[in-house]
């Protein structure tokens, strides 16, 4: 009964507290308006998810998140510097290859958009057996630094939460 | 009304914001390339953005002293729409204007997911 009320607990939960966070104001009417959304949600669209991750280690999401912003913090100055103060002959623009340890396709979309987000990065595309991640370097030094850092910064911690 | 320093804090953030769109901005036509430019405005503006989200949140907080929680939500979906917009224009650009073999091989057996490999050329 549980089980078929609320087939996903975490996304109720999610739907709950986003939705206080749009009305921006919480009374018991929007808690039980979000929880109404909360159980609806879930059980119209669980036939979309069959084989949904379970998070190994969900307090890792904290460490995760912190990590990002900072860097986040640390590329928007860098690249900021780049645009300001670097003649464009001098920025050495690589395409970089990332073999992935990932296998769950979730995992793989956070990595490559917390790709994007960070330093001088963008994942571009990935290869047909979903394997290795194709990111475009802004200033890449050295190609191989900037591939280990993607991998022992973000995918160890993604490897970690999702498999 | 605000205390100096809380003027000062919130006028701070909105400095820094200002600054980091400009930047974007700027790198968009200093930069030589579709694929370098498209580093400008995915980097840049997520400070200045968020810059003036948390500018907002602290002059709602001094002013009415509630904590409003919109600037998270455009913060959240923010981050959850600007990296796909940078994918949809990089797999463009990969499409249309860069040459297949300018890509470094996949070290797998398959191709790049977005380069299908070329069909034989019937005249050869």
């Amino acid at each position: 009964m549980i089980k078929k009320l609320f087939p996903h607990p975490v996304l109720t939960l999610l739907l709950v507290i986003v939705w206080q966070m749009l009305v921006n104001k919480i009374t018991l009417g929007n808690i039980v308006l979000g929880l109404g959304l909360g159980i609806a949600v879930p059980i119209l669209t669980g036939a979309y998810w069959p084989d949904r991750p379970r998070l190994k280690n969900p307090l890792m999401i904290v460490e995760y998140i912190l990590v990002v912003l900072w860097d986040i913090c640390v590329a928007n100055v860098r690249v900021a510097w780049i645009i300001l103060f670097r003649r464009n002959a001098d920025l050495h623009t690589t395409w970089i290859t990332v073999p992935l340890d990932l296998q769950t396709p979730e995992a793989i979309t956070a990595l490559a958009g917390t790709i994007t987000m960070t330093p001088g990065t963008v994942s571009s595309d990935l290869s047909a057996d979903g394997r290795v991640l194709l990111v475009h370097c802004l200033d890449a030094g050295h190609p191989d630094d900037v591939r280990d850092e993607i991998k022992s910064r973000y995918e160890r911690r993604l490897k970690e939460i999702f498999e | 009304m605000m205390a100096l320093w809380q003027e000062a804090l919130v006028s701070f953030f909105l400095v820094v914001a200002g600054i980091f769109g400009l930047v974007g901005s700027y790198g968009l036509i200093k930069l030589p390339t579709p694929m370098t430019r498209l580093h400008a405005p995915t980097k840049a503006t997520t400070l200045g953005i968020g810059g003036a989200l948390i500018a907002s949140m602290l002059a709602n907080l001094f002013t009415t002293g509630v904590v409003s929680f919109h600037e998270l939500m455009i913060t959240l979906f923010l981050f959850l729409t600007a990296p796909i917009t940078a994918h949809f224009i990089a797999k463009v650009h990969l499409h249309l204007n860069e040459p297949r073999d300018s890509l470094p091989p996949t070290g797998t057996e398959t191709p790049w997911a977005g380069a299908p490999a070329q069909p034989e050329d019937p005249a050869d």
